[in-house]
């Protein structure tokens, strides 16, 4: 347990000792604005709120959220630190939760820099701040129970475009299992019960919930449910790999 | 303090370990002899507990590394092969990183990065990042990081590996001073290594112990052991040649031609007899202009080709199954 704090750090100061953070950073503030000043048409709708913004957070997500995630453990194994990682004295739940709440941590220093646009809207407007504040805690949940998939496919590969492409494919259908486009392909056929069952585990679902301004416990619940299956999908994976 | 017990592994039908015992004591240094692929590495994954054995168990200290890795792997300092570190952080931040998972805090860590610093020699690169580095430091910084909690085991796979002659031996200094209080199995290609620290050898081919002695018991069964070699002129060569053949104890008398027009003969004793007396006298005897004459202990490289398998053996058995 004592070792969460140095994995946590050394797996977070890593992203910055790279060119990958700050590549990162740029190309999710840049598309933030481009989705939500050209696409979404924050100024042409003469609304104070950040729903056109937030709206596109998933979709963005859904690219560069693999992108952070497909190194967490496919470049340990490229590397040979993995043997190093693995062969030091600490539980494996604690490396896994270590370098993803890193991981976590750090999508959530680019969320956070987003904010100017928060300032923006409230010195143009009277926004309802609360809904804002929903807003990111769902965006911030949405790149949490991305991250959790793609960690746990980087560790099951270790070639990174492989656990890229997986990962984006995996969470796409996240995203879009409450839509009409998966839902009719088992309506005609499997029972109600399954039907919703697939419609609920939709990531898009939830965070439209949470973005309205409710943060429902239903929805917290599915994040971390979402984020702990992952995760000990993962610590599975790695101690898989064990056995050769 | 290192018992091994039934070891194997097999990947998928190949079986790369095939049953190892061994135990290794405390004050005892193990070299891991074995041509490529003959078990070495995956053997050292499965004793530090990175890789699960198929069958078979390792105890690290009375813990063992499977239902007990974290105690077992306390005790155990690990350099694994080609010494990977994170590349991007230099050797005080990595070695800081491991004083802190090692459940050390504060000034503590200080003191343990300053200390293993000292001993891997690695005062000049200090705020360097890691890949920055050359081979010799970065196998250095590996090796400090094994060594910073002054574990009872180390396990160190080719620990000496892209050092230059220096580095190598002030890394065997400081291997043989930690000696006495821990229990140590390096592995190698060097052969030359396992004379200069190793007080024990185990050769591995096939995943099987071919051998396992004491350097110098492992000298005895090479052919060398005790033969005499002497230089002289090529006159004198052939006379020498048939003396030294009637000698008791000489099985055989190989000769070799030296540039500078001397000839190089080699006497092989039958038995591990002593042969380098009566040859003195007979030289002395004799009158030869020798200028050189010298007896062997035996060559480890003799030992190492006469039992392990070469990769001839290894493609001809392939193709026939």
């Amino acid at each position: 347990m004592n070792a969460l704090w140095p994995i946590f750090k050394r797996e977070f100061m890593a992203y910055f000792s790279t060119p990958l953070a700050y590549v990162f950073i740029v190309i999710f503030l840049f598309a933030m604005g481009a989705f939500t000043f050209y696409i979404g048409h924050f100024y042409e709708n003469g609304v104070a709120d950040l729903t056109v913004f937030f709206g596109y957070h998933p979709w963005l997500y859904l690219f560069l959220v693999p992108a952070i995630a497909m190194r967490l453990w496919a470049e340990e194994r490229r590397t040979g630190t993995m043997e190093l990682l693995l062969t030091l004295p600490v539980p494996l739940w604690v490396t896994v939760t270590g370098k993803y709440l890193a991981a976590w941590a750090f999508t959530g220093v680019a969320l956070f820099l987003t904010f100017p646009i928060w300032l923006t809207v409230n010195f143009l407007g009277n926004p309802d701040n609360g809904v804002i504040l929903a807003s990111y805690v769902g965006s911030f949940l949405v790149a949490g129970g991305y991250l959790a998939i793609g960690a746990c496919i980087s560790a099951s590969t270790n070639n990174q475009v492989i656990a890229f492409v997986v990962s984006v494919v995996v969470c796409f259908l996240f995203t879009i299992s409450g839509a009409p486009l998966v839902l009719d392909f088992f309506r005609g056929w499997a029972p109600l019960v399954l039907v919703n069952a697939i419609s609920s585990f939709s990531v898009l679902t939830h965070f439209t919930a949470i973005e309205a301004g409710v943060i429902d416990l239903r929805d917290l619940i599915f994040f971390f449910s979402l984020i702990a299956l992952f995760l000990a999908a993962n610590i599975v994976i790695v101690d898989l790999k064990k056995t050769g | 303090m290192i018992e091994i017990e039934g070891l194997t592994k097999h990947f998928g039908p190949i079986p790369a370990v095939a049953g190892i015992d061994l135990t290794v004591a405390k004050g005892e240094v193990l070299g891991f002899l074995g041509p490529n692929g003959a078990g070495k590495s995956t053997t050292m994954k499965m004793v530090t507990g990175y890789l699960a054995p198929t069958t078979g168990r390792v105890r690290i200290c009375g813990h063992d590394v499977e239902s007990d890795s974290i105690a077992a792997q306390r005790c155990i300092g690990y350099l694994p092969e080609g010494a990977p570190a994170y590349a991007d952080m230099t050797p005080r931040q990595f070695l800081s990183f491991i004083a802190e998972i090692r459940g050390f805090r504060g000034e503590q860590v200080k003191a343990k990065v300053d200390a293993v610093v000292g001993k891997a020699e690695l005062d000049l690169v200090l705020d360097q990042p890691i890949d920055t580095l050359s081979k010799g430091f970065k196998r250095r910084v590996g090796l400090a990081q094994a060594i910073l909690h002054d574990p009872p085991v180390l396990i160190m796979d080719e620990p000496t590996d892209g050092l230059d002659p220096n580095q190598k031996h002030a890394v065997r200094a400081l291997l043989r001073a930690m000696a006495p209080d821990k229990a140590i199995i390096i592995s190698t290609h060097l052969l030359e290594e396992v004379e200069a620290i190793c007080t024990r050898a185990v050769i591995i081919d096939r995943g099987r112990v071919v051998a396992d002695g004491t350097p110098a018991e492992l000298l005895a069964r090479s052919r060398h052991h005790n033969a005499v070699t002497l230089a002289l002129p090529t006159a004198q060569a052939e006379t020498a040649k048939a003396r030294i053949r009637m000698l008791a104890g000489v099985a055989t008398v190989e000769d070799s031609a030296l540039a500078n027009g001397l000839v190089e003969l080699t006497a092989f004793p039958k038995g591990g007899a002593l042969l380098i007396e009566t040859i003195s006298a007979l030289v002395v005897a004799e009158k030869w202009d020798v200028n050189e004459l010298y007896a062997e202990a035996g060559r480890l490289d003799d030992v190492f080709r006469a039992i392990t398998t070469h990769d001839a053996d290894r493609a001809r058995e392939a193709r026939i199954s």
